[in-house]
C-alpha cells in the first residue's frame, strides 16, 4: 500500500486538550479563487465505499469523500429510521412468574425476530390488525417438577421441566396468507437462548404476542443494529526523527501494529496499513519528549463505520436499506419543493398559520 | 483434637519469640487486617447494640425489676401474701386460644397486621388458705424485637429464612407492631452519677451537678453551685439553697478543719476562696451536725402520703439526705462519709473551676454522653407496667377478701388471671403511638418510636443505627450540632440530616459496640485487690495529697491510690485475660487526679488492636487463621489481641492510624480507617476526595433511591413500596458496600455518563437521558400502594358484605366495575383505570345503630368501594384475604405501577449531586465515542467547580478502568483503587489517561471540538417522580367554611396566590387583576346590606331596621362574611359604610 498523504484541509488537528477544524471549509466561496460548486463527477472520482470486514453480524466498511453531514445521515437514518419487526402488543391470559406483566411484555418486545420487513406493512394506529401487518405468537408454558431428576441435585435445569422461560418458547401462529409469504423463514426469534423469565413448579405463562413493523425512532426495540456508529481514519505524522533509544517508548503510545520500528536501525515510522487501528489515545502527547516530534489528525472525509446487526438483516444489507429510506425521504422532499416553485411562481400570499 | 491443634497454635503465635522473629526484627505489614471487620460484623451484626440491649432486657434487667417489686400483700388480711420467684419471656407464638399451630413468623404478622409478640410467665408463689402454692402465670405478652435471641429468625440459615418468608440480609432490631414496623431509636443522654461543671459566663456562676440515677428509678439532680461568690447545694427537694458548710456539716463533717481539708486541701488559692462559706454557716449560727440538720429539715419539702406522726425537723433532713439527694452514693447504716467526700469533691470541683475556668467538662464530650437503647427504655416502661400490674391486683385481691364470707376458698391466682391485659397494652400503645409518659418515673417522651422506613435497604438500615439527641431543635446553639473530635470512630461524621435537625440526629460508626449494664460490685472488690484504699478511712490531707489518686467506680468514690499507672496497667491486664467483661473502661483523668472505671450501659465503644513494644499484636498469621475460619473476633479478645475502648479510655491511649505509624508511645492501633464512617456514607466511593457536605448530600438521598429493598420484597404488602426493576450493583464498590449487602441489594445502575453540555436543557443540575436507554429499560421502576380495608362486624350484629358488580339499566356491567369478580374483589393482574373499583364493598347503613335488634340480613346496604385515584393506570399485583387479632376479616389490595422515567424525575449520582431530568433525547442524537458507545446521560460540567465532588470524576474514571478489564473496582475510603492505576488500565485498553474521550455530535456528525468526560457513574433514581407531585386546577372543590378553593394536591386543591404574590400586584397597582384573583375566581359572595345601620340583611330585607328602603346588593368575599358574622357573635358590630364608588 503506497504511503497515504491527505491534503491538510482534510485533517481534522487532535491536540492534547482539544480538536480542531473540526468542520468542512470547502464550500463555494470560502478560498477565494477555488472553485467548490457541487459537481457530480468530481463527487464520483472521490466516493470510495469499500468493505472491510463482514462476518455473521458485523461489517467495516469505509465511506470515503463524503460531507460529514452525509456519513450521519446513513448512520442516524440505520439507528432510527431502517424498519424492523418487533413485538408490540402482549396479550396476557395467565402469568404467575416473579415477573410481573409489564416487565415481562417489556423483555418481550425487546426480543429480536428474524422476520423480514418488506414482507409486512406498517400498522397505523387505531386500525384492526390484519394478516398483512401483524404476526401472531404465542407462549404457553408451564413449569413442573421433573420426576426423573437425579437424587440430590441443586441444579434446576434437572430438577424442573422449563424452569426458564426462552425465546425459542416464543412459537408463531400464522393467520391468513402468512403461511405463505413466510414459507422461507418462520418467523421467530433471532436468538433462542434468551432467557426472559426464570420459572418454578406451578408458575404458567400462556401469552398472546403481537408483532408490528415499526422504526427506532419510536422505540429503541425496532432499531435493526446494536451499534452504527463511524470514526474518522487516524493520521499520524512524525516531523522528527524518534531517538533509538525512545522507539519502544513511542511504540507504546500507540495501538499495537501501529508504529513500525527497524529491528536494524531502530527508525520508526507509521504503518500506513495499520494506522487505521490506532485508538487515538493521544498518550504520546503527554510525554514531553515527543511533544515536537508527532502531529495527530485524523481525515475529516474519511468514515470508518463499523455496524453491527441484532435484527433480521444480514450485516451488509443494513446500509443499502439506509440508503433506500434516505432516497424515499428525498423523493418526498422533492416533491414538496417542486409543490413549492410550482406555487410561489403563482400567487404569492401570506403564509396561514394552522390554528388562526 | 482440633481444638487442641488449634490451641497450640494460638499459643505458638503469642509467644515473643516466634519461629526465630524476635522483637527487633522489621515489622511486617499485617495485610488484610481489616478481614477483622467482618469478623465483628458477623458476631455483632450491624444493629447490635438493639439487639444486645434487648436481650440484656429480657435475660437479666426483667428480672431484676420483678425482684424489686417481688411482693403484694393485702392490706385486709395480713396473712396474704404473693411473691414472684422469677419472670420469663418465652418465644413468639400466636396468640389464638385453639390455634393448632401456634409457631408465629414476623412476616405473618405484618401481613396480618398484627404484634410479633412472646408471652411473659411468672412464677408465683402466695398463700391459699394455710397452704403455700406455687404456680406459672402468664401476666401478658411482650414485642418481641426482631433477630433477638427470643426472635425465631435468630440463628436460622438462609434457606430457612428463605421458607420463612425473610430477607437474611435484613438487620433486625424492631418491632412489628399491630403490622407496622416500628424501631425504637437510640436515645442520647448526658451521663447519669457523674460530676459535670459549668460556667455560665453572663450569670457569673460556676456549678456542679450530678443527675443520680439508681436502679428502682427515681432520678433526681443535685448542683454544688456559687451565689454572689459563696458555694450552695442545691437540690430539688429542699426550697432554698444550702450553703455548703452546713449541708457538710449535716452529712456528719462537723469541724471547720476537716471540711477545708476535704474541699479545699491545702492549696492555698482554694482556702482563699472556701473560707467566706466557713464564715456564712457561722454567721446562721451552726455549729453541730444536729443544728445543720435543723436547718436543712426545715427547708425539706414533705410529700408524703401516708400521714403518720409528724417528725422532728433533724429526721426529715436525715432521710432526704440518705435517700434523695445523691442518691446513687450509698449510705449503709447511717454512715455518711462516701457522701459527705462526693459533696466535697463536687465543691472542690467548682473551687477548681472558679480558681481555673479550664477546668471545667465539655457537655457535647462525647466520653460525657450515654445511649439510651431499646432495652433500657422497654425496662422502664416494664416496671412501671408491672408496678400498676401489682397495685391492680392488690386492689382486687383487698376487694375480694374484704368480703366476710366466701364460698370457696380464696385463690388469688384466679383473681391475677382476671387482671386482663395491661402489660400488654401498655407495651403494644407504647411502642405504636412513642409516648412513653411514665408519671412514676417523671418520663413524658413522644416520638421515641419511628416507623421503620422501608424506602430502600439503606433507608432501613441507616434508621437503625441512627441517635437522637433530647436536645430542643429549635434553640440556636451549635455546640451540641457541632462535630466533636471524640466522635472520631464511634459516630459517622458524615450522616447527619440537613436544616433544624442537623448535628442532633447522628449515627453510629461502623464498628461501634454500646454497652450493656455489668455488675459493679465485683469490680469494686477487684480494685481494692489491686491496692486501692477505701474512701472512708482517707482523710483530705490524703486525698488531695501530691501522689494520690482517687478511684471512681461509675462516679461514685470508691477509694485513693498511689500508683495510679500501675494500679490501670494492672488492671487491664486482667481485662485483656478477661478476668472481668471487655467492655469495662479504665483510664486515669490527670486533670481531676483521678482514676475512672466505667462499667455502666450506653458507653459507645469500639475495637482496637493492641499494640506492645512497638508491634501490633494482631500479625499476619492470625489473620491467617481468620481468613481459614480456625478462628472468630472472639478469640481476638479472649486472647488479648483487640480490645474494646470507650471514648474516654480512647483518651487515655495513643492510636496508630497506619502501622508505619507505631512508634514507642503507641498503646492501638486501629484496624481500618475507613470504619470512622457508617453504613450510609460507606456506599460513597472515594469520600475523602469529596467536599464533606456533599457526602452528607448523599446520606440523606441514598436512603431516598429506588432499588431492591430484601429479598422478600415481592411478599411484603408494605403502604409504599418503590422498587427498582433493573437494579445493579456498582462498579466501584466499597468494601463497606460488601458488608452491608448493598451490592446484593443495590439501589441504581451504571450509567455510561458523558460530562458536557447539550442543548441547554442540562442547565441548573438537569440531567440528559438517552431514549434508547430508557426503552432498554434504564431507571424503570415499580411503585406499589397497599389498599387496606376491613370487612367488619358491627357490634349490633350486622356487617360489611362483599358484593359482585351490579347491572345497569342495560343488563351490563359498568366500565367501573368490570374488574371485580364474584366476589367483589379485583383479580390479580388485572389494569385498574383511574375511578375503577377494586374492593366492592358494601356496609349496612345502621351500623352505628345500637338499638338495633332485627335480623343482620334484611339490613339496608349502602355501597362503600375502594375506588383507584391515581390518575395514572396501574395494575393489581396481590390481594390478600386475611383476619386480625379481633376477627375482623382485613383485605388488603396492592396496587402496582410500573413507570419509565420521565421529564422532571429525580436523579442523584452517590455524591451528593442530584438533578432532575432536562430533556430526553433519541440515541441517534445523542453524542458516541470511537466504539460507537452513546451515553446514557449527559451531565453538564459546571456541576463540578462549585461541588468539588473529585470522587465522582474518580469513581467514573475507576469504574471506566474496571468496565474495560471486566473487573469491580474499589472506591473505599482512605484506600481503594489508585487513579495512576487507573489511569494506566485505560492506556493499555487504548484510552485517553484522563478519561476523556473524543466524541462525534449526532446531529451534525463532526468531532466535537473538545474531548469529553465519559465513562460509568453509578446513578440512583430517587423517589421524587413528577408524576406524584404534578398538579394543576382549573376548578374543583371548595371548603365548605369559607367556600374558597381547597389546599393541596390531595384535595385537588387551588394554587394560592400569596402575601408576597399580593404585595407585588399591588405595587404593580394591578388592582382589577387582585380583585379578580382574591374574590371574582375564589370566594365571592352577593350580600344585601344596609346603608342606614351597615348591617347585612337578606333578601332586599333589613332585620334591624325592618326596613328595605335602603338596601343594597355587594359582592364580597365570602370569608369577610363569615368574619362579620363571627365578630357579631362576639358582640362586635360591624358596621359597612355604603358609599358610590
Amino acid at each position: 500500500m503506497p504511503s497515504q498523504t491527505f491534503d491538510n484541509r482534510r485533517l481534522v488537528g487532535i491536540h492534547a486538550e482539544r480538536v480542531t477544524n473540526v468542520s468542512n471549509n470547502e464550500f463555494p466561496g470560502h478560498y477565494p479563487g477555488e472553485d467548490h460548486s457541487w459537481n457530480l463527477e468530481k463527487f464520483k472520482k472521490n466516493l470510495t465505499v469499500t468493505v472491510q470486514r463482514l462476518s455473521q453480524h458485523s461489517i467495516d466498511f469505509d465511506i470515503v469523500g463524503v460531507d460529514a453531514s452525509i456519513a450521519n445521515a446513513f448512520r442516524r437514518i440505520m439507528m432510527a429510521e431502517v424498519p424492523t419487526v418487533a413485538i408490540e402488543q402482549v396479550f396476557v391470559w395467565n402469568n404467575n412468574s416473579v415477573i410481573v406483566d409489564e416487565i415481562l411484555a417489556h423483555r418481550l418486545g425487546l426480543v429480536p425476530l428474524n422476520v423480514d420487513p418488506s414482507l409486512m406493512k406498517m400498522r397505523e394506529p387505531d386500525t384492526t390488525p390484519t394478516d398483512q401487518n401483524t404476526l401472531v405468537f404465542n407462549v404457553d408454558i408451564t413449569c413442573e417438577r421433573n420426576p426423573k431428576a437425579p437424587k440430590g441435585t441443586l441444579n434446576p435445569h434437572e430438577l424442573y421441566i422449563n424452569s426458564e422461560f426462552l425465546s425459542s418458547h416464543i412459537t408463531w401462529t400464522p393467520a391468513g396468507d402468512q403461511e405463505e409469504t413466510f414459507a422461507a423463514k418462520r418467523p421467530a426469534p433471532i436468538n433462542p437462548n434468551i432467557v426472559l423469565a426464570k420459572l418454578r413448579p406451578g408458575q404458567q405463562i400462556n401469552m398472546e404476542l403481537h408483532a408490528v413493523k415499526g422504526v427506532g425512532k419510536d422505540h429503541a426495540k425496532f432499531s435493526p443494529v446494536a451499534t452504527a456508529s463511524y470514526r474518522l481514519l487516524p493520521h499520524i505524522k512524525i516531523t522528527k526523527p524518534i531517538p533509538p533509544s525512545k522507539a519502544e517508548k513511542f511504540q507504546k503510545c500507540f495501538s499495537p501494529g501501529v508504529i513500525k520500528i527497524d529491528p536494524r536501525t531502530k527508525e520508526v515510522s507509521v504503518d500506513e496499513k495499520n494506522v487505521r487501528n490506532d485508538s487515538v489515545s493521544r498518550e504520546v502527547l503527554r510525554h514531553p519528549e515527543f511533544a515536537d516530534s508527532v502531529e495527530l489528525s485524523r481525515v475529516r472525509d474519511f468514515f470508518l463505520f463499523n455496524v453491527e446487526s441484532e435484527g433480521p438483516y444480514a450485516p451488509e444489507r443494513i446500509l443499502p436499506e439506509a440508503i433506500k429510506v434516505m432516497r424515499e425521504k428525498l423523493a418526498v422532499i422533492r416533491q414538496a419543493a417542486l409543490a413549492l416553485r410550482e406555487k410561489t411562481t403563482t400567487v404569492d400570499t401570506d403564509v396561514v398559520m394552522a390554528d388562526s | 483434637m482440633v481444638q487442641q491443634d488449634e490451641e497450640s497454635e494460638w499459643d505458638q503465635l503469642n509467644r515473643t519469640n516466634w519461629k526465630g522473629l524476635g522483637l527487633t526484627d522489621p515489622i511486617k505489614n499485617i495485610e488484610d487486617k481489616w478481614l477483622l471487620l467482618p469478623a465483628f460484623l458477623k458476631v455483632k451484626g450491624l444493629v447490635k447494640q438493639h439487639i444486645d440491649s434487648f436481650n440484656y432486657f429480657v435475660d437479666t434487667d426483667i428480672k431484676n425489676i420483678v425482684k424489686a417489686n417481688n411482693k403484694v400483700t393485702s392490706d385486709v388480711d395480713p396473712r396474704f401474701w404473693l411473691k414472684y420467684t422469677d419472670i420469663n419471656v418465652g418465644f413468639p407464638d400466636r396468640n389464638e386460644e385453639n390455634a393448632i399451630d401456634k409457631r408465629v413468623t414476623p412476616n405473618e404478622c405484618r401481613l396480618r397486621d398484627i404484634t410479633y409478640s412472646a408471652p411473659i410467665v411468672v412464677t408465683i408463689q402466695y398463700t391459699r388458705g394455710k397452704n403455700i402454692v406455687q404456680r406459672n402465670v402468664h401476666i401478658g405478652r411482650l414485642p418481641i424485637m426482631l433477630r433477638s435471641n427470643k426472635c425465631v429468625l435468630t440463628g436460622r440459615s438462609e434457606e430457612q429464612l428463605a421458607r420463612m418468608i425473610e430477607c437474611p440480609l435484613d438487620p433486625g432490631g424492631y418491632f412489628v407492631v399491630k403490622g407496622t414496623e416500628k424501631v425504637i431509636l437510640v436515645q442520647e443522654q448526658l451521663s447519669k452519677n457523674r460530676i459535670i461543671v459549668e460556667i455560665d459566663n453572663v450569670k457569673g456562676i460556676v456549678q456542679a451537678s450530678c443527675t443520680s440515677s439508681t436502679h428502682g428509678g427515681l432520678k433526681s439532680k443535685t448542683y454544688v453551685a456559687t451565689k454572689k461568690g459563696k458555694i450552695y447545694l442545691r437540690h430539688n427537694s429542699i426550697h432554698e439553697d444550702v450553703p455548703i458548710v452546713i449541708a457538710l456539716k449535716a452529712l456528719g463533717i462537723q469541724s471547720d478543719k476537716e471540711i477545708l481539708l476535704l474541699t479545699a486541701g491545702n492549696t492555698d488559692a482554694y482556702k482563699n476562696i472556701f473560707a467566706a462559706n466557713l464564715e456564712d454557716a457561722a454567721k446562721l449560727g451552726v455549729f453541730t451536725r444536729q443544728q445543720a440538720l435543723e436547718y436543712i429539715g426545715t427547708r425539706v419539702k414533705i410529700n408524703r402520703r401516708v400521714m403518720g406522726p409528724r417528725r422532728p425537723a433533724w429526721e426529715e433532713a436525715l432521710e432526704a439526705l440518705a435517700t434523695i439527694v445523691l442518691a446513687h452514693v450509698p449510705v449503709k447504716g447511717l454512715d455518711f462519709r462516701a457522701k459527705a467526700i462526693f459533696v466535697a469533691t463536687m465543691t472542690r470541683r467548682v473551687l477548681m473551676a472558679m480558681e481555673d475556668e479550664k477546668m471545667v467538662d465539655d457537655r457535647d464530650y462525647v466520653g460525657n454522653k450515654r445511649l439510651e437503647l431499646a432495652g433500657q427504655l422497654l425496662a422502664l416502661l416494664f416496671e412501671d407496667l408491672f408496678k400498676t400490674y401489682n397495685s391492680n391486683l392488690k386492689i382486687a385481691i383487698d376487694k375480694v377478701l374484704k368480703k366476710p364470707s366466701r364460698t370457696t376458698e380464696f385463690d388469688a391466682f384466679n383473681t391475677m388471671r382476671m387482671q386482663g391485659d395491661h402489660l400488654t397494652t401498655g407495651f403494644v400503645r407504647a411502642i405504636s403511638t412513642g409516648n412513653w409518659s411514665l408519671k412514676r418515673f417523671k418520663m413524658e417522651r413522644a416520638g421515641v418510636t419511628h416507623v421503620l422506613s422501608r424506602l430502600s435497604f439503606i433507608a432501613a438500615l441507616g434508621m437503625m443505627t441512627r441517635i437522637s439527641s433530647q436536645f430542643e431543635k429549635t434553640r440556636k446553639v451549635s455546640g451540641p450540632r457541632a462535630l466533636q473530635p471524640s466522635q472520631w470512630g464511634v459516630l459517622c461524621p458524615s450522616d447527619t440530616p440537613e436544616g433544624e435537625a442537623c448535628g442532633l440526629v447522628k449515627n453510629l460508626a461502623l464498628m461501634t459496640h454500646i454497652t450493656t449494664d455489668v455488675d459493679e460490685e465485683p469490680i469494686i472488690r477487684l480494685a481494692f485487690m489491686l491496692g486501692v484504699e477505701d474512701i472512708c478511712l482517707t482523710t483530705g490531707t490524703e486525698i488531695y495529697g501530691p501522689h494520690t489518686f482517687v478511684v471512681n467506680v461509675n462516679g461514685t468514690i470508691i477509694g485513693v491510690t498511689r500508683q495510679p499507672t500501675r494500679f490501670v496497667a494492672q488492671f487491664r491486664k486482667l481485662r485483656r485475660a478477661r478476668r472481668c467483661s471487655e467492655f469495662i473502661s479504665i483510664y486515669i483523668n490527670n486533670h481531676q487526679r483521678a482514676v475512672h472505671i466505667a462499667c455502666d450501659g450506653g458507653r459507645i465503644c469500639r475495637p482496637a488492636i493492641i499494640v506492645e513494644n512497638g508491634r501490633p499484636r494482631v500479625r499476619s498469621e492470625h489473620i491467617r487463621l481468620l481468613k481459614q475460619g480456625k478462628a472468630m473476633f472472639e478469640d481476638f479478645l479472649q486472647k488479648g489481641l483487640v480490645e474494646y475502648l470507650d471514648v474516654n479510655e480512647e483518651n487515655d491511649t495513643y492510636i496508630a492510624l497506619y502501622e508505619s505509624d507505631i512508634n514507642p508511645n503507641t498503646t492501638h492501633l486501629e484496624i481500618e480507617p475507613f470504619t470512622l464512617l457508617g453504613a450510609v456514607a460507606g456506599l460513597i466511593p472515594y469520600p475523602h476526595h469529596n467536599q464533606s457536605p456533599r457526602n452528607t448530600y448523599q446520606c440523606a438521598m441514598g436512603k431516598q433511591a429506588i432499588g431492591a429493598i430484601a429479598y422478600n420484597q415481592f411478599n411484603r404488602i408494605d403502604t409504599l413500596l418503590y422498587l427498582s426493576v433493573y437494579p445493579q450493583q456498582p462498579m466501584v464498590k466499597t468494601k463497606t458496600i460488601e458488608l452491608v449487602g448493598y451490592d446484593k441489594l443495590p439501589a441504581g445502575q451504571n450509567a455510561t455518563v458523558a460530562v458536557m453540555s447539550y442543548s441547554g436543557y442540562d442547565i441548573e443540575d438537569a440531567l440528559i437521558l438517552n431514549k434508547a436507554s430508557l426503552d432498554r429499560g434504564y431507571g424503570r421502576c415499580q411503585v406499589l400502594r397497599k389498599n387496606a380495608t376491613l370487612v367488619r362486624k358491627y357490634p349490633n350484629g350486622t356487617f360489611d358484605r362483599l358484593a359482585d358488580a351490579p347491572l345497569d339499566e342495560t343488563g351490563q356491567i359498568a366500565k367501573k366495575y368490570d374488574i371485580i369478580q364474584a366476589d367483589g374483589l379485583a383479580g390479580v393482574g388485572e389494569r385498574v383505570d383511574p375511578g375503577d373499583v377494586y374492593v366492592n364493598k358494601q356496609s349496612p347503613s345502621n351500623a352505628t345503630d345500637h338499638a338495633f335488634t332485627g335480623q343482620a340480613a334484611s339490613v339496608p346496604y349502602k355501597n362503600t368501594p375502594l375506588t383507584y385515584k391515581s390518575p395514572v393506570a396501574g395494575n393489581i399485583d396481590k390481594v390478600l384475604i386475611t383476619d386480625t387479632d379481633n376477627d375482623q376479616t382485613l383485605i388488603k389490595v396492592l396496587i402496582r405501577q410500573t413507570r419509565r422515567p420521565e421529564l422532571g424525575d429525580k436523579f442523584s449520582s452517590r455524591h451528593g449531586q442530584k438533578g432532575v431530568c432536562g430533556l430526553i433525547v433519541n440515541q441517534e442524537d445523542m453524542p458516541f465515542n470511537d466504539q460507537g458507545i452513546n451515553p446514557d446521560t449527559i451531565m453538564n460540567p459546571h456541576g463540578f467547580p462549585s461541588r468539588m465532588t473529585v470522587g465522582k470524576m474518580i469513581e467514573l474514571l475507576a469504574g471506566k478502568a474496571g468496565v474495560l478489564t471486566g473487573k469491580l473496582q474499589y472506591g473505599t475510603a482512605f484506600g481503594g483503587s489508585k487513579v495512576e492505576d487507573m489511569s494506566r488500565l485505560l492506556i493499555e485498553n487504548g484510552f485517553s489517561y484522563a478519561g476523556k474521550d473524543m466524541l462525534t455530535s449526532g446531529i451534525t456528525g463532526e468531532p466535537l471540538e473538545a474531548y469529553v468526560y465519559f465513562g460509568p457513574i453509578y446513578y440512583q433514581k430517587l423517589k421524587h417522580m413528577v408524576m406524584d407531585k404534578m398538579h394543576a386546577r382549573a376548578r374543583g372543590p371548595r371548603a365548605t367554611l369559607t367556600r374558597q378553593p381547597t389546599e393541596g394536591r390531595s384535595r385537588e386543591g387551588g394554587l394560592r396566590l400569596g402575601e408576597m404574590e399580593r404585595d407585588c400586584l399591588i405595587g404593580y397597582g394591578a388592582t382589577q387583576l387582585l380583585l379578580e384573583r382574591l374574590m371574582i375566581s375564589s370566594d365571592k359572595f352577593e350580600v344585601n346590606a344596609c346603608s342606614e345601620c351597615g348591617l347585612m340583611g337578606y333578601n332586599g330585607w333589613c332585620t334591624y331596621c325592618k326596613s328595605s328602603k335602603k338596601m343594597a346588593q355587594l359582592t364580597i368575599p365570602y370569608a369577610a362574611k363569615l368574619l362579620f358574622q363571627e365578630l357579631m357573635a362576639m358582640n362586635v358590630v360591624p358596621r359597612l359604610i355604603l358609599d358610590d364608588a
